[in-house]
């Protein structure tokens, strides 16, 4: 195994971002341990891909900081944060269809490379030196880690839906990644499936020793796997701690169920997380 | 058939021409490229030149359009910078026609980054149409700023020299334009091995996803209208020392849509597109000349009806491809080759 | 005071082509507005009209009333044809396709009309009179300005249509949510094929009053690039900035071309084109989009 990139803590403060009048995000702070797996839930609309989306930088928050390793990073680009080590996976996967799985992992690495335009046209040299060291890499410990050796040069766009999303994965691991940033990465899988993304994530967590902050709306997933949750509604935390705390909240209950019977809610937990 | 392709290491498996049938046609390519001048007739070998300079400006808008996804009406202005740069050179300073092409490269190139500042904020179509405003305002430049352009009369090009030989013959400049075009084909396929390369595909595919995982986007586009018109700079080059010639008329929104037209047509985002695009726009108009002169003994009118029938070519061409075959040529060659893999199993 | 007098000549004169370039914008505004198509074969299709009423009314002798209708409904012709035999076939490819696929048209336009009628330019038969209007004191060409009415008429016309009529408000409704008018019972294809009808039959009809002006010429279709200037400065899916754009634009031209020389007139349209895409995109009047990852 490759020798494993330091895993950065996170620390979200005191961010707000809204849109026009409409408040996505409003005063939130939570952190993130390093190497641990950190799931940020919330029923649809409380602000949780916003939140990824400025942590990635793609959004810019109007308060607030946001910490890496303790240095406030909200004033940079998403490339220099790439750079950084934030690498991320997006709900509604965005590969590169255009692309095989190999060059789509590939690319992750490019905020890490250093081929510039004149040895690319070129390519002997430098350049298929860069190329060569990347490759070998990816095919030992990301290609093989993540047992898509069958389909590294088929074109994603050809890929079923699950293994899609194990190319992302891929990708961002290959991003060299100091926290990885998974933007529901089971929705729409089937059992099978989502079981084995778990135990990619969580073999990341474990050999990669990669920080995780997630994005889920399969709670067996989320209870099964996360060191701790974070619950946000209507872009506020409404709780955070371990996830049997949080599942007991009877805020987070509500949250859920709306005004409805907790008790029904507590019992479809405990089946998931069964 | 072909059953599987076994390569050791991994730069054999990401080599250009990766089995020995590709090896086998790419030999007899070079093999017709070296005997060609001393077979064919000197129209013909004026046609091989026209098409090595349309195969090197027709690569670079490929590079922009084709595999970063920013549409171009700008190609032809940008050639028109790269004549222009080598006709002044020749005459004012007198430097070595490799200097002149480079430098006509490098200038398209410059050109090229501020055309592209646009893409700053604009995509897309609206990215098209600003780039169609910017080659008219090249274009009055060239019109009007006479002292270094000519004028619309336009200037004169000294012949390329090459160790006190004048290239003037088609034979001459064969022998500089097919090995340049060749070159610059490399490059741009070389690219596309490359984190360059990859990261063109990604602005073209998805942009915005592109950005989060670590691409500046617009220091990439840039790069890439760069590049292109860099392609273009050198393509214009060359043409002004085949027409020996330049004026604001040599470089219209025409020769602009013709490049768009040889990509769409040969296949965007597919080097083997771009080339063979290039060679088919070229000897289309070619092809009609021919078969007007069928036609001209029953036809009272022939020679005059040849430049609408080009023009109506020219557009139907593009309609059909976008229409019946968006992948372009590229697309056929692979489904050929797909058949032979597969030949005598299935049909 | 006979500067100031040059001065309100020029740019009545120049208000006088805004209005035909407010004209044909809209032609660019209804289709893409309806199918999300930016057509640049407008221009072509201008020519046309222009070519449609000298064949009918100069080659066959045709009344002009019964001319100017006939031309009109070729150019109506043109959209249907084009929008059903191609545009409808590339539904859901990328909107550069498509463009390419309007450049192609233009090319394919501009042969035939040079394998019909030659490269010549072409004077059509005169049905507007050519004895100058005053106002007051300053002189109007009667052309100028009784196609200044007409575009006027028009656009009015127009603005009536997409407020009342059935088929105004189900184009409105298709250009905000394709799939929503859809559901609501709109017949969108229908809706697709009207508007390149009534977008090419307008063209068709400026290419009239235009070569009413100038003439006509296989180089006309080039005033379709003005309007798409216009079109992008008022805002591609905007009636009220085609209007307001195409008289800016045409006085623009008009002070440039008379106080500068006309070799500055594209640099200036064309200058402010790219200042506004760089500024505002969208346009004065277009509807922002919005990106989202």
């Amino acid at each position: 195994m490759r020798a494993p990139m330091k895993p950065a803590s996170l620390e979200v403060a005191g961010l707000s971002l809204s849109f026009g009048g409409l408040k996505a995000i409003n005063d939130v702070s939570f952190s993130v341990e390093p190497g641990s797996i950190t799931a940020l839930i919330g029923p649809n609309g409380a602000g949780k891909t916003s939140m990824f989306n400025c942590i990635s930088g793609f959004y810019k928050p109007q308060r607030g900081a946001i910490r890496f390793d303790g240095e406030d990073v909200s004033r940079t680009h998403p490339p220099e944060r790439a750079r950084m080590g934030f690498a991320r996976t997006f709900q509604n996967i965005a590969l590169f269809r255009g692309m095989t799985v190999l060059d789509n992992i590939k690319l992750g690495r490019h905020a890490h490379m250093k081929t510039n335009i004149f040895q690319a046209l070129a390519y002997f040299g430098t350049a298929a030196r860069e190329e060569m060291e990347l490759r070998a890499e990816v095919e030992r410990d990301i290609i093989d880690f993540l047992e898509i050796n069958h389909i590294r040069h088929m074109p994603v766009a050809s890929l079923s839906y699950g293994l899609q999303k194990r190319v992302e994965l891929a990708r961002a691991l290959a991003m060299r990644p100091r926290i990885l940033l998974l933007d529901e990465p089971v929705a729409g899988m089937n059992r099978e499936e989502t079981e084995d993304m778990a135990r990619f994530i969580l073999d990341v967590k474990e050999e990669w020793g990669t920080t995780i902050l997630m994005v889920e709306h399969d709670m067996g997933m989320v209870m099964d796997i996360s060191d701790h949750v974070v619950v946000l509604n209507f872009g506020q935390v409404i709780a955070s701690g371990l996830p049997h705390e949080v599942q007991e909240n009877p805020q987070v209950v509500e949250a859920y169920l709306g005004s409805g019977d907790p008790a029904a809610l507590m019992k479809r937990l405990a089946e998931e997380a069964a | 058939m072909r059953i599987a392709t076994a390569n050791e290491t991994y730069l054999a498996d990401e080599a250009l021409l990766s089995t020995r049938t590709q090896w086998a046609w790419m030999g007899i390519l070079a093999l017709v490229l070296i005997a060609a001048p001393f077979v064919l007739n000197n129209y013909w070998l004026y046609l091989a030149c026209l098409v090595a300079i349309n195969v090197a400006s027709a690569t670079g808008l490929n590079i922009l359009t084709g595999y970063t996804g920013l549409v171009s009406l700008g190609q032809g202005a940008f050639m028109a910078v790269g004549a222009y740069t080598v006709a002044w050179l020749e005459a004012n300073v007198g430097t070595p026609f490799f200097v002149n092409l480079v430098a006509g490269g490098a200038l398209a190139a410059l050109v090229g980054v501020f055309v592209g500042i646009p893409s700053l904020r604009v995509k897309g179509l609206y990215l098209a149409i600003a780039t169609i405003g910017a080659s008219i305002i090249l274009q009055f430049f060239f019109v009007n700023w006479s002292s270094v352009t000519g004028g619309s009369r336009g200037i004169n090009v000294a012949p390329a020299t090459f160790f006190g030989t004048q290239l003037t013959t088609y034979f001459q400049l064969y022998w500089l334009f097919v090995p340049i075009a060749a070159l610059m084909v490399l490059g741009a396929a070389n690219l596309f091995r490359t984190r360059v390369g990859r990261a063109f595909i990604a602005i073209r595919d998805r942009d915005i996803s592109a950005e989060v995982l670590g691409i500046p986007l617009l220091r990439y586009k840039l790069l890439s209208f760069a590049i292109s018109s860099f392609y273009a700079g050198v393509a214009g080059g060359m043409w002004a020392y085949f027409f020996r010639s330049v004026s604001p008329e040599s470089f219209t929104i025409v020769e602009s849509i013709f490049y768009l037209a040889a990509v769409i047509v040969g296949g965007m985002g597919s080097i083997l597109g771009g080339v063979i695009g290039a060679a088919f726009m070229t000897l289309v108009p070619e092809i009609l000349r021919f078969g007007v002169e069928i036609a001209s003994p029953y036809v009272s009118n022939a020679a005059t009806l040849l430049s609408p029938i080009r023009t109506v070519a020219f557009g139907g061409l593009i309609i059909a491809f976008l229409v019946l075959e968006p992948q372009g040529l590229a697309e056929i060659v692979q489904r050929i080759r797909r058949f032979f893999h597969l030949w005598p199993f299935k049909k | 005071m006979s500067d100031l007098l040059f001065f309100i000549e020029v740019s009545l004169a120049g208000l006088g082509s805004g209005a035909l370039l407010s004209l044909t914008a809209l032609a660019f505004v209804l289709i893409y507005k309806a199918t999300r198509v930016i057509n640049l074969a407008v221009g072509e299709t201008l020519m046309m009209g222009g070519y449609f009423f000298f064949a009918l009314a100069a080659g066959m002798s045709l009344p002009v009333w019964v001319a100017i209708p006939l031309a009109i409904a070729g150019g109506g012709l043109i959209g249907a044809i084009v929008e059903r035999g191609i545009i409808r076939r590339m539904l859901g490819e990328s909107p550069i396709s498509v463009f390419m696929v309007t450049v192609g048209l233009g090319s394919v336009l501009v042969g035939l009309v040079e394998f019909i009628w030659g490269t010549d330019p072409r004077s059509l038969p005169d049905f507007m009179g050519s004895a100058p209007i005053f106002l007051g004191e300053v002189y109007v060409s009667r052309k100028i300005a009784i196609s200044f009415v007409v575009a006027a008429v028009v656009i009015a016309i127009f603005l009536i249509l997409f407020r009342y009529w059935r088929g105004g408000v189900a184009l409105r409704a298709t250009a905000t949510d394709q799939a929503a008018a859809y559901s609501c019972g709109i017949n969108v294809p229908g809706v697709f094929s009207l508007a390149w009808i009534i977008g090419c039959g307008t063209a068709a009809g400026a290419g009239m009053l235009l070569g009413q002006i100038g003439g006509i010429a296989p180089t006309m279709g080039a005033f379709g690039l003005s309007a798409l200037v216009v079109v992008i400065v008022g805002g591609l899916d905007s009636v009220a900035g085609a209007l307001i754009a195409g008289l800016f634009i045409g006085l623009v031209e008009a002070w440039t071309g008379t106080y500068l020389g006309g070799e500055y007139k594209l640099v200036f349209t064309f200058g402010i084109l790219i200042l506004m895409l760089m500024i505002r995109p969208y346009g004065l009047f277009g509807t922002t989009e919005i990106e989202r990852l």
